[in-house]
């Protein structure tokens, strides 16, 4: 008996073996993830583009401007309250930090360039994402779930005109506000720490900021916000529109998954994009 | 016949392994209201969704007024969806926009008329479905039937050529349900507009179709009128038929007209020839007036009661009785003849006036609206025939010989009727 032709494990007499095989599996199991990864990108860069395609429409003024209210203005006291505290806490750190070098002095242009360039932009795309973001994913999602966006295809009115367009329009004006409205307390948090509580100069402060931030790293910052605000949108858009694709749970459950998938997405990719937009701008 | 408005060769639907359709054809003829009955989930919904493109077939094909849908041009395609309207199952109103907004929505996205005759057209339409008093309301906030109500004013806000229902009735109460297809059948005649209708439940649903396709087993099984379907043998009949009939018997307390038919035949087969039976008909004769002055509601409400009592007084001397159309109803008496019916009957017009006519007129007044006044009268109408006589011959003998049994108003002034 030969031992060997018992425990053979692959094609005899030149068959085919089955993607489902024992050998092939961690090979079709990578081929279909990334396949699905593939297919998930291409659709979501079509989904964008039509929604791109729709934002400038004559119906739409009243929707964006409805939508930046829902995104925009309901997320200020949040931001408010979260840059100022992340300014006081850099404003603390970075006293203590520059003592220790004689360059304390340095506090008001390590707090607001941290802010301008990086903290402001990526705190506010995370914060909006928590908020906005996981209810627009929410929302879709159930106007899917409960035939609402079939019922606007049998009205012959464009569902990602009149329910996505408008979001993204909206995300693309309220992250850059909010952005500066980040930093401008952001900064305002610093110098509460680092001159009211901690006894430096105000006007060491307040000339250490306008000494080196310049044009350019504000500007960075707003194309930073501009870049998350679109992803965002997409990403928590996207989730909910096709929510009833999912093949990992149906109804209100998919809303669910949705959700929490639209959010950890979304702050992943803005961390992501974070490091390519900030290597591209140096 | 016309050619068919739209039509299905051998269409094939799966959904992974399931498949739901399989070679089905059909035909749904232009201003006719065609009903698609089948048992739950059987792929009826599914259908309706191939002909307004939400779904496409794996095979076969769809044709509207003769035109395959796949060779057709987007232009071509936009145009045809353009002349339908959809009534979902649950009816997929916006929650966070009121009635009106929901209502409005087709003519502020799709149409570029002014908002004065936006106004105008959505308030009509309000009106016509007695949703006045909702307009600012949103959806979580009104019954079922409302929200109904609300779908199917949507549903026509567009002058629509062709309208979907897809399960108009679910979740209705029984006076409710037959309510709305009242209201159906009466838009339908009035607008003119051509109706599919998928069903699983109502059997009234038979009085206001002129077709009906039966879907069973993937595939359609019968085509035809209601009168047809009656005769039609086939499992179908057995497992949809006859839930819907004990439905009916449950809704009305009357037999349908299938299960009549065969009692009717079982009975008359034990009598000898020359052996006599008499036939009662009586008709509600104002119903399309209670139906436009009081609404929908107040006339099922009203052939409710009527065909509720007529069953218990007949019923208890070996009577069976059916709904021969939305106003009539048909009672049998196997073993009366022509002189005991009258005197029977001179019994119920008593009992009649004293216990039933303030039923029917609490049914059909109950939601007159102040200054309303809608004269009603009830007829009936007694014929004697033999045993192998024809019974189509003895019915419109007891057409003819109607005399009216009852006549009420409800005049609603400050409150009172």
């Amino acid at each position: 008996m030969n031992f060997m032709t018992n425990h053979r494990i692959g094609p005899e007499n030149g068959e085919k073996q089955s993607p489902d095989s024992p050998v092939l599996m961690p090979f079709a199991l990578i081929g279909r993830t990334v396949m699905d990864w593939v297919n998930r990108m291409g659709s979501a860069a079509i989904f964008l583009s039509k929604a791109l395609l729709h934002i400038l429409g004559r119906k739409q003024l009243f929707k964006t401007v409805q939508q930046i209210y829902y995104i925009g203005a309901r997320s200020i006291t949040i931001i408010m309250l979260v840059s100022l505290f992340t300014g006081m806490v850099l404003g603390l750190q970075s006293y203590h930090a520059l003592l220790k070098f004689g360059a304390a002095g340095a506090v008001g242009s390590l707090v607001s360039l941290s802010l301008i360039m990086e903290l402001g932009p990526v705190l506010t795309a995370i914060m909006i994402t928590a908020r906005a973001g996981s209810a627009i994913t929410a929302e879709i999602g159930i106007q899917r779930i409960s035939e609402q966006i079939d019922a606007l295809h049998t009205m012959r009115i464009n569902p990602i005109r009149y329910l996505i367009s408008p979001k993204l329009s909206a995300a693309i004006i309220s992250f850059p506000l909010l952005t500066a409205v980040f930093d401008l307390i952001g900064i305002l948090g610093g110098y509460v720490s680092a001159v009211v509580l901690l006894g430096l100069n105000g006007g060491v402060y307040v000339h250490s900021i306008s000494t080196y931030v310049d044009w350019r790293d504000i500007n960075n910052g707003f194309i930073k916000s501009i870049v998350f605000a679109v992803i965002v949108a997409t990403v928590c858009c996207y989730q909910g529109y096709f929510a009833h694709m999912r093949r990992d749970s149906h109804g209100a459950q998919a809303v669910g998954l949705a959700t929490t998938s639209a959010v950890v997405t979304s702050c992943v990719l803005v961390l992501v994009s974070d490091y390519v937009v900030t290597s591209l701008l140096v | 016949m016309d050619a068919p408005l739209i039509e299905f060769k051998n269409v094939t639907k799966r959904f992974g392994n399931k498949t739901v359709l399989e070679d089905v054809n059909l035909q749904i003829y232009e201003g006719q209201i065609t009903t698609i009955i089948g048992l739950s989930g059987s792929g009826k919904s599914v259908m309706l969704k191939h002909i307004i493109g939400l779904i496409q077939p794996e095979n076969g094909e769809i044709l509207f007024r003769g035109k395959p849908l796949a060779r057709m041009k987007k232009s071509e395609i936009a145009e045809s969806f353009s002349q339908i309207s959809y009534m979902f199952q649950g009816n997929a109103l916006f929650d966070s926009l009121t009635v009106y907004e929901n209502i409005a929505l087709p003519l502020q996205e799709t149409t570029n008329l002014k908002k004065e005759e936006i106004d105008q057209r959505v308030m009509a339409r309000i009106e016509q479905t007695e949703l006045t008093e909702a307009v600012f309301k949103y959806p979580s906030q009104l019954s079922g039937g409302m929200q109904k109500r609300v779908a199917l004013a949507r549903a026509l806000i567009t002058d629509p050529r062709i309208v979907l229902f897809d399960e108009p009735t679910t979740g209705q109460d029984p006076v409710r349900k037959n309510a709305i297809l009242s209201m159906i059948a009466q838009y339908q005649k009035k607008l003119n507009f051509t109706a599919i209708l998928v069903s699983h439940e109502i059997p009234d649903v038979y009085f206001i179709s002129n077709r009906i396709l039966a879907l069973y087993d993937r595939k359609i099984v019968f085509q035809g009128t209601p009168e047809e379907l009656e005769n039609f043998d086939h499992p179908f009949m057995d497992e949809v038929i006859s839930s819907l009939e004990s439905l009916q018997k449950e809704l009305t307390g009357l037999y349908s007209k299938r299960q009549f038919g065969m009692l009717n035949h079982l009975q008359l087969k034990r009598r000898k020839s020359g052996e006599s039976y008499c036939l009662v008909v009586f008709t509600l004769k104002e119903l399309n007036a209670i139906t436009t002055k009081v609404g929908h509601d107040a006339a099922q409400e009203a052939v409710r009661n009527m065909g509720i009592y007529i069953e218990k007084h007949f019923g208890a001397i070996g009577g069976f009785s059916t709904r021969r159309s939305s106003n009539e109803v048909i009672t049998m008496l196997p073993y009366s003849s022509l002189e005991e019916t009258e005197s029977i009957m001179g019994n119920f017009v008593m009992d009649f006036h004293a216990q039933v006519m303030p039923a029917i007129q609490q049914g059909a007044c109950k939601f007159a609206s102040e200054g309303e006044t809608v004269n009603i009268t009830i007829l009936a109408g007694v014929a004697e025939g033999e045993s192998t006589e024809n019974i189509n011959n003895v019915l419109s003998l007891a057409i003819s010989s109607q005399k009216e049994i009852g006549r009420f108003s409800c005049a609603v002034q400050g409150g009172n009727q």
